[in-house]
């Protein structure tokens, strides 16, 4: 019996084969999961990434609500076709506060990882009502019930709690103002923006269609959209530092 | 078990059977085809070389370099300085060169015709259109109608600082929002049905809606309604109309008032880029 044919050994006994299997897969986990724990190389230092600001962050959870990762991814790779249309690549860091991230697999619609402050809000509004009014020949359905819903944001606290278990720098205070931000967000000449600015640099206000104590979805979904890879400057960021 | 020092031999073909047997059906154990097998193996070979020039193993201390030294973010930034380096000696003529010389150049405005076609059709067309034309509240810029001027530098001074972008040098007019600004419906359509007889034949008397017009919306559109491109008054006495033209549209215009945004692409875009664009939009046909 040659070492080629032991093989039999594996098909001929299930639970060998199971186990086999197992071990496998293990390898494989280990050698390419288990690095990305210890190796600093993996999420690269970088100023200016930051938390959502709870109204992004209730946008984000309608962006993930609709499934619009499902056609939109938000990863800009490394190749020059990308860098030309989107803008500089993806880092890891952009997304270290995403959970779960967004990337995404599939383009129907264009990369999103910096769509922010590309288009105006109401580019925005028009385009979620309608796509088909600014974009003539897009197959995006539309969403314009997202700008009649009011927006649910009772547990936004308990949701930046559960982010912050898994290592988003949310402090006390900010969820503590999580509520009293979402207006804030929704009144740009209120002295409670400024306030804001201070807890999420580079933050935005926005104008709701109806009021800052009513806000809309829609409302929360464009804050979201117009920050995505707006927070690093990539003036300061050493590209060669970070070739890999 | 299958016997392997006693192999099962099938007669017709004279290949090894893998010893069952199902209803008197014998599986043969036919080898893998020799050729097949050694380009297998070649490729394990080949492998190995991969692990040597290419980043590979992960270690305690980060993952093997490779001796290339490749890496796939720094594959992307060669490729674009390349792009850069061809690009070069155009991309300096037009730094160096001011709106006026490039768009008289034939060579210069060629090239920033067909740059700034490339970089609209990335960053403006979802506005304006893919060949400019615009849409319901975005104006379109193949007519020579232009909101806050029409000329190279005007064009130049848009793109650059955009307009009620939070850009300090941006655009900063607003139309207000005269239902709640002081005047009152019945006001509001006198000075409706005026403007819209500035571009249709009318008999109707629309003298309260003039006064009304000469007292609020003269101060900006102009007493002839003409407009006024410092501060984004459209003109009023033409049928082109940005949020529509009829009567409704115009009442709706005047009650909430009107105010457009364009990003400032000054921080995005880098001013080669930003001096093709505005050579491109000023040849769409509008351009003065």
């Amino acid at each position: 019996m040659s070492l080629w044919n032991k093989h039999a050994i594996f098909e001929k006994n299930s639970i060998i084969l199971s186990v086999g299997i197992l071990i496998v897969v293990a390898i494989g986990g280990l050698v390419e999961i288990g690095p990305l724990f210890y190796l600093k190389s993996t999420i690269e230092t970088i100023d200016g990434v930051r938390p959502y600001t709870p109204l992004e962050l209730a946008g984000r959870n309608i962006y993930v609500r609709e499934g619009c990762y499902l056609c939109h991814s938000q990863m800009i790779r490394a190749l020059r076709d990308e860098v030309e249309r989107y803008g500089h690549y993806s880092l890891a860091a952009e997304s270290k506060y995403d959970h779960p991230f967004q990337w995404g697999s599939k383009r129907t619609g264009p990369d999103l990882a910096r769509v922010g402050g590309k288009y105006s809000d109401d580019w925005q509004r028009g385009h979620l009502n309608n796509p088909r009014s600014v974009v003539p020949g897009s197959v995006m359905p539309r969403y314009e019930f997202l700008a009649d819903t009011p927006l649910d944001y009772a547990h936004i606290q308990e949701d930046m709690g559960v982010l912050a278990v898994e290592g988003v720098p949310y402090t006390p205070d900010m969820i503590e103002k999580a509520k009293a931000d979402i207006k804030a967000q929704l009144s740009p000449d209120d002295p409670s923006m400024t306030d804001l600015v201070k807890r999420y640099p580079k933050a935005v206000a926005h104008t709701s269609l109806r009021s800052a104590d009513t806000p809309t979805e829609q409302d929360a979904l464009v804050a979201y959209l117009q920050m995505l890879g707006t927070t690093v400057d990539f003036k300061l960021f050493n590209e060669k530092a970070n070739w890999r | 078990m299958v016997d392997h020092t006693h192999q099962d031999i099938d007669a017709a073909t004279g290949t090894a059977t893998t010893g069952h047997e199902w209803d008197g059906i014998k599986e043969l154990n036919t080898p893998l085809p020799k050729w097949w097998l050694y380009v297998l193996y070649a490729t394990m070979v080949w492998s190995v070389g991969y692990w040597i020039l290419y980043p590979a193993i992960p270690l305690p201390g980060g993952q093997t370099p490779g001796i290339l030294g490749w890496s796939s973010r720094g594959a992307v930034t060669a490729e674009l300085q390349d792009l850069q380096a061809q690009r070069a000696s155009m991309v300096t003529q037009l730094n160096n060169s001011t709106l006026q010389q490039i768009a008289s150049d034939p060579k210069m405005a060629e090239f920033a015709r067909a740059f700034g076609h490339s970089a609209f059709g990335v960053n403006c067309a979802p506005c304006h259109g893919s060949n400019g034309q615009g849409s319901k509240g975005y104006p379109n810029l193949t007519a020579d109608r232009w909101l806050w001027g029409g000329t190279l530098d005007q064009i130049s001074a848009t793109i650059t600082h955009g307009a009620r972008y939070g850009d300090p040098d941006g655009h900063q007019g607003d139309m207000p929002a005269w239902g709640t600004a002081g005047l009152d419906k019945q006001q509001i359509e006198n000075v409706a049905n005026y403007v819209y007889s500035l571009s249709h034949k009318t008999t109707a008397d629309v003298s309260a809606g003039q006064k009304v017009f000469a007292d609020n919306c003269a101060a900006c559109h102009g007493e002839n309604a003409k407009g006024n491109p410092d501060v984004g008054a459209p003109n009023l006495t033409t049928r082109i109309w940005l949020y529509g033209g009829d009567k409704a549209d115009l009442i709706q215009t005047i009650t909430y008032g009107r105010g457009g945004h364009m990003p400032a692409w000054g921080s995005k875009l880098d001013p080669a880029t930003i001096k093709a664009l505005t050579v491109y939009v000023h040849s769409l046909g509008g351009g003065q």
